[in-house]
């Protein structure tokens, strides 16, 4: 399988994402510069985490019209695999490949820390790995991860079954105690339409080895290669 | 020459912990009268072009496009003729 991670000015997560894919999973992995439009023949597009373009003006505002956006769209659009993590989810906000948008935090303050996260929606080609309402420790890193959307966008996510992930405590309870970023419903990923296309906040990449605290984030990468 | 000075802010009932924690600063600093501080951005815009029309258009179009989020941000717009 070939996995193609874009690189904007300012990711800071691909390598990362990189060496999981490759050393740790050993699938072959291109990186692919925003300014081309060639995805180069990948069979799965990730979006990394990081600043693009320094956050200016909007977190992802000014990512979403690098020119390899208008083939990730297409990409998406065909049903194939595209995943944004962090600022990648961000990036998908932006661009309308998934609705609603991140907001400042509501403590406004940037969080660095390991949150638990619950499997919520069973998704063919993202969770196969994991078991159903699942419990996952990742690490969170951002100011902007607030999910928002208006309440007909939110009530059709939740109906849909598209909420991906939700914050939550050690015993599965998703409420503001254990919302670390005051993210509407407690979301902390959801899938587009068609869920072929994930957003998420927590790095699965920083939690795919035992010496980094955690190996919950594993999961996600394996399921997207064992699904292709 | 014309120009063109855009406002955007946050949408009604969307959180602005900024404008939040600027209005908690108030009574601290002895200034009374005031009962909410908001935050927004401003954007000012030179244009290549003495078209009203056309400037009003271009305007427009980068509010919506680029310079607002739709699904957070509202935005008003003067052209301003000099």
């Amino acid at each position: 399988m070939k996995i193609g991670i874009v690189v904007f000015p300012g990711s800071n997560c691909e390598l990362d994402t990189r060496y999981v894919l490759k050393n740790l999973l050993g699938q072959e992995v291109i990186m692919l510069w925003h300014e081309q439009r060639d995805l180069e023949g990948s069979d799965v597009v990730i979006l990394p985490g990081g600043f693009s373009y320094g956050d200016y003006l909007r977190t992802g505002a000014i990512a979403r019209f690098s020119p390899i956006m208008e083939s990730v769209i297409e990409f998406a659009a065909k049903g194939n695999p595209v995943v944004g993590i962090c600022n990648g989810f961000q990036i998908l906000l932006e661009c309308g490949l998934l609705p609603g948008a991140l907001v400042t935090n509501g403590s406004l303050k940037f969080i660095s820390d390991d949150v638990i996260i619950k499997v919520e929606t069973d998704n063919p080609i993202y969770t196969s790995k994991y078991e159903s309402s699942q419990l996952l420790k990742m690490p969170i890193a951002h100011i902007g991860g607030s999910f928002f959307a208006d309440d007909d966008t939110l009530e059709e996510i939740e109906s849909d079954g598209r909420v991906a992930f939700r914050y939550c405590d050690a015993k599965g309870n998703a409420n503001s105690k254990s919302n670390p970023n005051a993210s509407l419903g407690n979301i902390a990923g959801i899938y587009n339409k068609e869920g072929n296309v994930l957003g998420l906040m927590p790095h699965p990449e920083r939690a795919s080895e035992s010496l980094l605290g955690s190996t919950d984030g594993l999961g996600l990468f394996e399921s997207l290669i064992s699904f292709n | 020459m014309i120009r063109a000075e855009v406002i955007v802010t946050l949408k009604d009932g969307i959180l602005d912990p900024q404008g939040k924690t600027i209005t908690g600063a108030l009574g601290g600093i002895g200034i009374e009268g005031i009962k909410e501080i908001g935050t927004g951005k401003y954007f000012h815009l030179r244009f290549n072009t003495n078209n009203l029309e056309k400037a009003r258009s271009s305007t427009e179009a980068v509010c919506e496009k680029l310079l607002s989020n739709p699904v957070i941000e509202k935005y008003t717009y003067k052209i301003i003729e000099e």
